[in-house]
Order: C-alpha cells, then structure tokens, then sequence
C-alpha cells in the first residue's frame, strides 16, 4: 500500500499506531515512576484516537462507544488513580533499577521483528487499514510481559499490565474492527475492578513492607531451591 | 432454564446480601449455607431438564448448557455448598484467633459468592468473550481473600497469584480476538461470531492456521489458571497462603473451570483441523495438552516430595491431577475422555475433602508446617482418619473412584501410547511416596504435648469421601450415561 493513496483518515490512523509501538518501546525505557505513568495515559490517548478514526472510516458506531469507555477508563481513571498513588507514597521521583537497559531494548527489538512473523498467516486474510496495526498490537502485549518481567517496582508491573490491556484492545479494533459490545463492556469493567484491586494492594504492601518493591517479595519459594 | 437464572441470582445477590449482614457473624453463616443450597436445589433441577431434553440455549443463546458442563455446574454448586457449611466454625476460629475485624467478614462472604457466581457464569455463557470476562472476575473474586491475613507471604502470594494470572489469561483474551477474528471471515455476523453453538457448527469452515494460533494462546492463558507447568508458580502460593475454604473451593473447582474453557476450544479445533488438507497438524492441539499435562504429572509428583507446608502439599498435589485430566483430554479418544470427566468429579471431591480436613489439621496443631504437625489421629481421631482416608482416596488406592479412573486412563494410554503408560505408572508411584512420606508422620506421630481437639465439621468430608468411594465402587446408571453423552460430544465417541 502506498501511503500517498490514502486518504488523511488512513494515514493518521497509521501514524498513531507507529506512535503506539513507540510508546510501548518508551515505557520499557523509562526509569521514573511519573514518566511511565504519563507515557501509559499517552498511549492509550492514541489508541481512542485510532479506535475513534477506525469507527469513523469503517462507519462502526459500537467502535465509538469503545472509544469513549477507553478514554475515560485508561486515559483519565487508571492514570488518575496512579498518580494519586504515586503522590500520596511519594514515590514520583523515585527510580526503577534496571538491569542492563540496552540488553532489554535489543530483546525488545528482537521481539517486535518475531511478532511481525507471527502476524503474517493473521494479516493475510485482513483487508483494509487495519492489516498492518495487528503486529503492532501483538507487539504491544509481548512488550508488556517484558515490562512486567523487567521491573520491580509494584507501580511499573501494574503499568506493563495495562500496557498489556491496551494491546489487546488495539488488537480487537484492528482485526475486528472491536469485539462484540456485551464483551467490551465486560473486560472494560474486569480492567477497572483490577485497577481498584491493585489499588489496595498499594496500600496493603505499604502496611506489611513499608515498600513498593517486588524484590520483597520473595519469601514463598520451594524449600531451599 | 429458570432453574440456571434462579443459580446466577442467588450467588450474585445473595453476595451482596451477605455483605450487608456480614458483621453479624451467625446469621450470615446460615444464609449463606441456605444460599449455597438453593443453587445446588437449582442446578440439579437445571441438571433434570438438560438430561430429559437434551442441550439448553437460553436468552438470545447467550446461555449454553450441554451434557458436558451441565455436570460441572452441579459440581461447582454442590462443592460450594459443603464449604460454605464448613466455613462457617472455621471462620469463627480463626476470627477469633487472628482478631479479624468484622467489617473483613463481609468481604469474605460478597468474595465468596462472587466467586461462586463468576464460575457458574463462566461454565454456563454461550459466549467465548463473556467466558472470559467470568474467568477473569473469578480471580479478581478471589486475590483479595488469598491476601485476607494480611501477612507479608499472604500479600505476596496475592500479587503473584494477581500478575501471573491476569497476564496469563490476557494471552487467552487474545487468541478470543483470533476466533472471533476467523468467524466473522467465514461470514458469521458479529453478534454470533463469539456463540460457541455458532462456531461449533461452523467449525469445520474455520481457517485451520488461524484456529491452531488462536489454540496456542487460549492453550497457555487458560493453562496458567489450569496450573499446567512451567505456568503453575502461582498456585502453591495462592491455595496455601488464603483461609482454607478459599483454598478448598479454589483447587476443587476454578481448576476444572480453567480446563473446561480449554476443552471447549479444543472441541472447535480438532473439528477445524480434521479437514483433509491440514495434514500434519490435525492431533497439534491434542499433543499440546498432552505434552503439557505429562509435564505438569511429573513436575508436579517429583515437588511433592520436599514440600514443608500441608497446604503447598496439596497444592501440588493438584497440580499433578489437573495434568494428568488435561494429559487425558488431550489424548482423545472416548475411553480417555470418559476417565478425564470421572477424574474431574472424583478430584474435585476429595481434593476439597481434603482441604476441609487439612484446615482442621492446622488449626489443631496451630501452624502448617507440616513437620510440626504430629499425631493427628491420636489428638482427634476424626481428623486424623479424615486426613489418611483423603490421601489414600487422591493417591488412587482402590476402591476409591480416583483408582476407576486413573485405571480407565492407564488402559487408554496402553492402547494408543504403550510407551507413555511406564511413565505415567511410574509418575504414579512418585506421587504416591510424596504424599505418604509426609502425611503418615502427620497422622500417627507422638502427639506434641498441650495439643487440643478443636471444633470441627467433619460433614463435607464424610460425603465428599463417600461419593468418591460410592464413584469407586458403582457409578450409578444415571451418572454414567450422563458422563458417557458428554464422551459423546467432546470426542465424538461413546464408551458404554
């Protein structure tokens, strides 16, 4: 496809989803808490802007409804509820060690190049804009485990989670322009129940360890292995 | 079909009633046993119809009930009745021991019921989508109460049980996408893409490449809530850190719920893969599961042998049948699916039987430690009897009906795989040892001194252990074709 014949719908919906994936690779590389919490609420800004242009383009009114649920479930709650958390521990300013940041961007690339392969035998059979965003989108969920694998503050797992989330919702929107309205609604509100859980987990672990640090967590292991 | 509506009512509702009248302690205890009645009264009436007339679909077939989960339905509510009787003095001790506030109880209870309700739901949808929206609400029911003594290992064990879950099951949302995916291309329209009913009499027109993807996700999402290893680090933690009732109704039945969902999936892609062209990967999703449940049996039945917590024991006692069913699913075929379906029956029984039983243990002996606990039998002999039947009954010591169907499976196994029955003989008898070398000292050692009998209801035990030797002996003609039509619709066979 040839990015000069779309119209200007096609080729910001391509745009945005470039700056997903861009996102996704800026989440594994961003030490602060604060930051991470910002690039989450700006990569789901641009997944409502794709959903939201998709349904406009492939005139799906549900997707428009999906749109808003994210916008005000991932832009506004999740990052609110965060930060909240983030200021009232004060741990804005703190930093995640990360062990070998460029060794975890090159496994990060690597990934991307793999989920492109897996995509292939999916995309064969999508026609219209969406064909390219579903390696993007699996590209986004893989980051995320890697997020979750890499980290060990607490806040940072519950970020690659919902980075997770967000990449399976890209998912649904590019493949099948959404999933049917009754499942949207009940993963939306799965996703808000386990925000307000990690919530209480925030203060919970606050409670037992005086710490976000999932390193703590390290007391249930089999016997001495 | 009322009779399911009147279930998922009962469980929601009564949920949020019991969290209302949670600070008095008495009166929520017997309403929430009378609840769990209900259900029980109301599936197996469901039960009735579905046996009389065959499979139900209900409300814009958003509801589904076969043979195949009408029988876990039950399962679920009858498992769920006898733990909540048990819960009740059980709660009261540890209230009392562990200075729970009241306002907790009433988290307990709503969790409960709403765990309860997001498994019926989850056995009972039509819909692949809201299965797993059920099975994710089953876990977020649950996370709170496995961290519900607020220890630092209780804590711990709820984010794992929370992260490793959640992103696990993420991966099953994703191959959802794919089926739905496939479905609406061969021209399924959206609202139905997602029935089950739909794709299963669509499934021999679902693209074969798409479907074994899609298999591969659902296959390791719904695997890590199955406990199938390497994806199973979780479960330990999370059935032994949580009280135990949690942990009883936790291995008894969200276990077989994880498989369920996978069995499905499997159903759709044996018929997608069948098709001529496909070749080499028609048995793919079958050696998966096999592959992953021989696995989970030995990794399961070797860990066993330096567990130091009772409830990690049984955990990984768990752990080791969840894949010997799945290993039995996978190998098809009606007589290896006819033991799966029995084995499922007969280990959630004893296993939560067990469970009951080990929760009095600790409570006798004070800690879970399980070189701490010691002469159960000569303490209270309920309990230690109760304890030594159980395990005997989960080894597969004969006439208990997990021998019936760990023997069904064997001679299954020697039929189509004589090579993998060494193997499994030999996994057996690990399992075995594990469990005895550490339950015998707990039952007949020298009684530590200043040891106390406790208050116990020893009811769900005693039936539990009853029906599992009942299920050994005869299964009753009823049951029987029950299973055998489920046989029927899984693997296209029939075994009586």
């Amino acid at each position: 496809m040839n990015l000069t014949e779309m119209n200007l719908f096609q080729q910001a919906i391509l745009t945005a989803s470039a700056m997903v994936m861009f996102m996704s690779f800026l989440l594994l590389s961003q030490s602060r808490v604060i930051s991470t919490i910002h690039t989450f609420a700006a990569q789901s800004v641009l997944i409502v802007l794709i959903t939201g242009l998709v349904a406009i383009e492939e005139r799906e009114l549900h997707l428009a409804w999906s749109a808003l649920l994210t916008l005000v479930l991932k832009v506004i709650f999740i990052p609110w509820l965060l930060h909240r958390i983030a200021r009232k521990f004060r741990i804005q300013r703190a930093a995640d060690i990360m062990y070998s940041p460029a060794l975890v961007m090159l496994a990060g690339g690597a990934i991307a190049i793999f989920c492109y392969y897996i995509a292939l035998p999916i995309e064969r059979y999508i026609e219209g804009i969406t064909r390219p965003i579903v390696a993007i989108s699996m590209t986004t969920v893989m980051l995320g485990f890697l997020i979750l694998i890499t980290r060990s503050k607490a806040i940072s797992q519950v970020i690659g989670f919902m980075a997770i989330e967000n990449g399976l919702f890209l998912a649904a929107v590019s493949a099948t322009q959404g999933m049917p309205m009754i499942v949207e609604i009940g993963v939306a509100f799965d996703v808000l129940v386990a925000a307000i859980i990690f919530g209480v987990f925030f203060f919970q672990m606050k409670e037992s360890f005086d710490s976000f640090d999932v390193d703590h967590l390290n007391q249930l292991s089999e016997g001495d292995a | 079909m009322t009779a399911l509506y009147v279930a998922l009512w009962l469980t929601f509702g009564g949920g949020g009633l019991l969290a209302l009248t949670g600070s008095r302690p008495r009166l929520t205890h017997v309403l929430n046993v009378l609840i769990t009645l209900g259900t029980l009264i109301s599936t197996l009436v469901m039960a009735r119809t579905v046996l009389d007339s065959g499979a139900l679909l209900a409300t814009n077939q958003q509801f589904y009930v076969d043979a195949f989960n009408v029988y876990l339905i039950v399962l679920t509510a009858f498992v769920g009745f006898t733990t909540s009787v048990f819960s009740g003095p059980y709660m009261t001790h540890e209230r009392h021991k562990r200075q729970i506030p009241a306002g907790r109880m009433r988290l307990y209870y709503l969790s409960f019921q709403g765990f309860l309700g997001a498994m019926m739901l989850a056995l009972s949808t039509n819909n692949l989508g809201i299965l797993w929206v059920a099975l994710e609400g089953a876990t977020l029911g649950t996370v709170l109460l496995v961290s519900f003594y607020r220890t630092p290992t209780s804590i711990e064990a709820a984010w794992k049980y929370f992260v490793l879950c959640g992103v696990g099951i993420a991966q099953a949302l994703f191959g959802t996408v794919l089926i739905y995916f496939t479905a609406t291309q061969i021209g399924l329209n959206a609202d139905d893409a997602l029935l089950w009913s739909h794709l299963s009499d669509r499934a021999h027109d679902l693209e074969p490449v798409i479907l074994s993807i899609a298999f591969v996700f659902i296959l390791v999402g719904y695997g890590t809530k199955v406990g199938l290893v390497p994806l199973h680090n979780w479960l330990p933690d999370a059935h032994s850190e949580g009280p135990t009732p949690i942990s009883a109704v936790l291995s008894g039945l969200l276990l077989n719920v994880g498989l369920y969902a996978v069995v499905r999936i499997k159903m759709l892609a044996d018929t997608a893969l069948g098709m001529p062209e496909t070749g080499y990967w028609v048995h793919m999703p079958g050696y998966l599961m096999m592959g992953f449940g021989l696995v989970s049996f030995i990794v399961a039945g070797l860990f066993l042998h330096k567990q130091q917590d009772i409830k990690r024991l049984f955990s990984y006692s768990s752990i080791e049948h969840m894949g010997l069913i799945t290993f039995a699913f996978g190998m098809g075929g009606p007589l290896a699916t006819f033991a799966a379906l029995l084995h499922m029956a007969v280990h959630s029984l004893t296993k939560s039987a067990i469970f009951v039983t080990v929760g009095h243990a600790t409570q006798i002996a004070g800690t879970q430690a399980i070189d701490r606990i010691r002469g159960l039998y000569n303490t209270q002999p309920l309990v230690g009897g109760g304890l030594l039947l159980g395990t005997a009954a989960i080894a597969g010591i004969p006439p208990f009906g997990v021998f019936t169907s760990e023997f069904l499976l064997l001679s299954a196994t020697l039929e189509h795989w004589p090579w993998l029955s060494v193997m499994l003989l030999m996994g057996l008898g690990v399992a075995f040892a594990g469990l005895f070398r550490n339950v015998q000292p707990m039952v007949f050692g020298e009684v530590p001194e200043g040891q106390q009998p406790v208050r116990t209801n020893m009811f769900p035990v005693v039936v539990h252990l009853l029906l599992v030797l009942g299920l050994g002996l005869s299964i009753p003609d009823a049951l029987a074709g029950w299973f055998d039509q489920a046989t029927l619709l899984i693997s296209g066979g029939r075994v009586l």
